[in-house]
């Protein structure tokens, strides 16, 4: 997958935040940089971002994956992303989550339309990998669309 | 699907995303950006079809080297712009990884204050190879943005050394921004970026010495040709709004002085330079992938030592050239 990612004329555009009141930014800064080694383009973006600015960012940067970070129950407000993500045309976007997301809530955000939720230790391979192929399917589904 | 029937599902696709971009469309312009920066198959069709609504937008190019505070400032510039009731397209460059290809865009870091309103488009390009500070398709995305109807581009340099001038050419206005306390910084910009310059800029200017830094500009500036346009040299606090109504004069000023004619007189230049360097490519690829007797004979004569390489070259050119007439 990585090598994919280096090979393609079009590199995977990811977008890294963190939403929400919590500003614990070191994980989302060590995935940002695992991505951009695998040759994905990152946007980066300082904590604290309300779900409208995300939105707005998705749509202006054409991003095809967002990964929200979240230490602290900020990850309670990724429904409400993913339903202004949908009302904004924006359903082709994968998104994934990572930090500290307890396992009860794990089920109610892949509910909500969440790709695939990441807990601590996981691997840089798969996250890279998850991340790549997500790329790929929402390049797919928007060219269809 | 035929292919006649996909290509016309393209052309129509394409036609469509024309019409939402030239109506302002934010997800369209990006969707049009992404097209022609990966050079798609709707590309020629977008760029031919925004030519005849393009030269409405002021572009203002900002470079200066890594550090100086240039996305602040563009922030505290795109702040004062939309009090003065301007829209704007931002278009950050930041650099590619050689080694792995990715890259961390995180220009949009410093625009937070700008993160919800719908008059401000902010886009970021990774440069992806491309040197001279920018990426190869910015005077295109530059232009998308002219055709959805932006009053001002402000185009963002990677952080530039000495010989990244290519903004100068896209920019209507060119603002170089230096930092105080960076005295080997600015005999490093002397001979290169400090030359594009329409308007420097001292930026963190709560910081000591930057009097001084100002102080060398205008000397600097005051030894050039009197024939030379003046160069207006503004202390900015970005981080604090100190100066940007200033500089927004001055790029405004600037503007006004060139006039829309001598804008549209470096428009055609930019398209010649384009033409110029689509016609080296495509000739490029040709030599490449030749297998041509007369180019493989003029490959020995150089390494006999008959011809130099350039020699050669023109040799080609006019055997070619003669041909194709």
């Amino acid at each position: 997958m990585t090598d994919t990612a280096k090979r393609t004329s079009r590199p995977p555009r990811v977008l890294v935040t963190k939403i929400g009141l919590d500003g614990h930014d070191r994980g989302s800064r060590i995935v940002a940089a695992y991505l951009r080694d695998a040759g994905m383009e990152v946007i980066y973006t300082a904590p604290w971002q309300k779900i409208e600015a995300v939105v707005k960012l998705a749509v202006e940067e054409d991003v095809d994956v967002i990964g929200v970070s979240s230490l602290a129950t900020d990850h309670l407000l990724l429904p409400d992303l993913m339903a202004a993500l949908g009302a904004a045309g924006l359903g082709h976007v994968r998104v994934v989550a990572g930090g500290i997301i307890p396992d009860g809530d794990e089920a109610e955000l892949l509910r909500a339309g969440v790709n695939r939720v990441f807990h601590p230790g996981s691997p840089r391979e798969d996250i890279v990998a998850t991340v790549s192929h997500l790329a790929a399917q929402a390049r797919a589904t928007c060219a269809n669309g | 699907m035929t292919d006649r029937s996909a290509a016309a599902a393209g052309a129509d696709a394409g036609g469509k995303l024309l019409e939402r971009l030239l109506d302002g469309e934010p997800a369209a312009l990006a969707k049009a950006i992404t097209v022609i920066e990966n050079a798609g198959a709707r590309a020629a069709q977008v760029l031919a079809g925004i030519q005849s609504r393009l030269g409405h937008a002021l572009v203002v190019g900002v470079t200066g080297p890594p550090g100086a505070g240039k996305s602040t400032l563009v922030s505290a510039l795109v702040g004062e712009l939309r009090r003065r009731g301007k829209s704007l397209g931002i278009l950050a460059v930041d650099p590619s990884s050689p080694l792995s290809g990715g890259a961390i865009l995180g220009d949009r870091i410093r625009m937070a204050e700008h993160a919800c309103d719908p008059e401000v488009f902010v886009r970021s390009l990774a440069s992806r190879g491309h040197v001279g500070g920018l990426s190869s398709a910015a005077a295109r995305v530059v232009d998308l943005m002219d055709a959805a109807g932006k009053d001002v581009v402000i185009v963002e340099t990677v952080g530039a050394g000495q010989s990244d001038v290519e903004v100068a050419q896209l920019a209507d206005v060119t603002v170089v921004v230096c930092a105080p306390g960076l005295g080997d910084e600015i005999q490093a910009i002397k001979a290169g970026i400090l030359e594009i310059a329409d308007v420097l800029v001292v930026n963190k200017a709560d910081l000591p010495n930057a009097e001084r830094t100002v102080a060398q500009l205008e000397g600097m500036l005051s030894l050039r040709d009197p024939g030379t346009a003046t160069v207006p040299v503004i202390a900015t606090t970005a981080t604090e709004g100190h100066g940007v109504a200033e500089l927004s004069d001055a790029v405004e000023g600037r503007a006004e002085t060139l006039g829309g004619s001598a804008r549209a007189g470096k428009r055609l230049e930019r398209i010649r330079q384009d033409i110029a360097d689509s016609a080296a490519e495509l000739l490029r690829r040709q030599l490449n992938d030749s297998d041509d007797d007369g180019l493989r004979a003029l490959c020995r004569s150089v390494q006999r030592g008959e011809l130099d390489p350039e020699g050669a070259a023109r040799r080609y050119l006019a055997d070619y050239m003669g041909n194709k007439a």
